[in-house]
């Protein structure tokens, strides 16, 4: 997979992690991959459901250690 | 920088029946799941995420008036303080942040006085408003008992301690499949005694005492009555408390009855639900008054906040004991149940002692809403 850029908010509470996934979003171009570290349990859902909102594409995601890691596609 | 306001003030306001505007800021699967309910209360759900800039595109679904006091909540009060920002920008002029979140609105406990005894003593009633539950204190004469309690057992402890109330008695009235019980940790650290129906406690794993049928249990001056009423659970236990108040636990609710099938034994249990309601209960005294152990809606709630109402009012009103056919009575608590409640497999065998979670594991398995009854 192309990462174009990785944004790293572990350890930051809700709302940050997905603020900070939409402010790195708006300097990506549509098709490039956004790849979203965070420990932030709510972010589970709620990343999946800005992205969709926002006409992003969850590519995929994985949990490991608590951190949970997210590649979302520009729409 | 954002004004906030604690659960307890919402609590206060719902149960005062003020009306309250919430925007709701979690996403739409939590949303849709359980949010805050009351007889005043009108919520919308804007997801937070959806507001990123600017609170606009919602401005329809928000009161037109800019002066009207809104509180918004989220999960755990985080982004309810950035929407909050949000609808201030959109220029609301009183907007509140509501501390802690739907987190901490699903553990606060509100306690209301029911009423005094007639025999000396006064009987509380605590609501958890986030999630239904009642539970409640009986003191007489400086003694109190502790009935179908939480497991945020500080809120009990205080509260006895600011009364001048000493714990010698908890009972649980069934094995609680909904949410996490407070009684054994209570009584081991009041130095109470821990009180179980046997017939619901044959997997547990630490020593309890047995409630039986026609057990009487002096607290003060005033005495609870055990009174075997299976259906809920087949051991499921009410009493009755100084001839005035019958708890009835899980059995029968104000507005509805209680479910069957939580531990897997609908058909068997039917049977005694139905002997329980329209025999064992059709015996005692019409002006008995119903305390449950949940409550499904703001429309079972008294204008004073408390969740009661007279035996003989439920048996004329209550559409679960006007069931006349055995074969009705049978479909209605066994058919389209609603779902389960969430983790209730996982909650009875940590109310067993078998599991030990953590408490953000407790608190994990006990969110959303309580579905313990059938109408």
């Amino acid at each position: 997979m192309n990462v174009a850029k990785v944004l790293d908010a572990k350890g930051l509470a809700c709302p940050m992690p997905v603020v900070r996934a939409k402010k790195a979003m708006d300097e990506l171009e549509s098709g490039q991959v956004l790849e979203v570290h965070t420990t932030d349990k709510g972010a589970k859902n709620d990343l999946p459901a800005w992205a969709k909102t926002s006409g992003h594409t969850v590519i995929d995601m994985k949990e490991e250690n608590g951190v949970l890691t997210f590649w979302i596609q520009k729409g | 920088m954002t004004k906030t306001i604690s659960v307890k003030e919402i609590a206060n306001k719902i149960i005062r029946g003020e009306e309250l505007f919430i925007v709701d800021a979690r996403n739409p699967e939590d949303f849709a799941d359980w949010r805050i309910e009351g007889k005043g209360v009108e919520v919308v759900n804007i997801p937070y995420f959806d507001v990123l800039d600017g609170i606009e595109p919602y401005l329809d679904r928000l009161p037109k008036d800019k002066s009207k006091t809104i509180y918004a909540v989220c999960a755990k009060g985080g982004s309810s303080e950035f929407v909050a920002e949000q609808l201030e920008a959109a220029g609301y002029m009183d907007v509140y942040s509501i501390e802690g979140g739907m987190k901490a609105w699903s553990e606060h406990l509100e306690p209301v006085k029911i009423g005094e005894l007639k025999n000396g003593g006064t009987i509380y009633q605590f609501i958890r408003l986030g999630k239904g539950c009642l539970s409640y204190l009986v003191e007489s004469n400086g003694e109190g008992a502790l009935i179908d309690t939480n497991r945020m057992t500080d809120v009990y402890v205080r509260f006895a301690k600011d009364h001048g109330i000493a714990i010698k008695h908890v009972f649980d009235t069934h094995l609680h499949a909904d949410h996490i019980s407070g009684g054994r940790k209570l009584a081991e650290e009041l130095g109470a005694v821990y009180y179980l129906p046997p017939k619901d406690a044959e997997e547990v794993t630490f020593s309890y005492t047995p409630i039986q049928d026609g057990d009487r249990i002096r607290v003060g001056h005033v005495v609870i009555e055990a009174l075997y009423s299976p259906g809920h659970t087949i051991g499921s236990t009410s009493f009755i408390v100084d001839d005035q108040y019958l708890l009835t636990g899980d059995i029968l609710f104000i507005d509805s009855i209680g479910r069957p099938d939580l531990a897997g034994k609908a058909q068997d249990w039917v049977g005694d639900l139905r002997e329980t309601l329209y025999q064992r209960y059709k015996q005692l005294a019409d002006d008995l008054i119903v305390l449950p152990a949940h409550y499904m809606g703001p429309n079972e709630m008294n204008e004073d906040g408390s969740v009661a109402e007279r035996l003989g009012v439920l048996y004329e009103k209550n559409h679960g004991l006007n069931i006349s056919s055995d074969e009705e009575f049978r479909r209605t608590v066994t058919e389209n149940l609603p779902p389960q409640p969430n983790a209730y497999k996982e909650i009875r065998q940590t109310n067993m002692g078998k599991l030990h979670p953590t408490e953000d594991e407790q608190r994990e398995m006990e969110i959303g809403p309580n579905r313990c009854a059938v109408r």
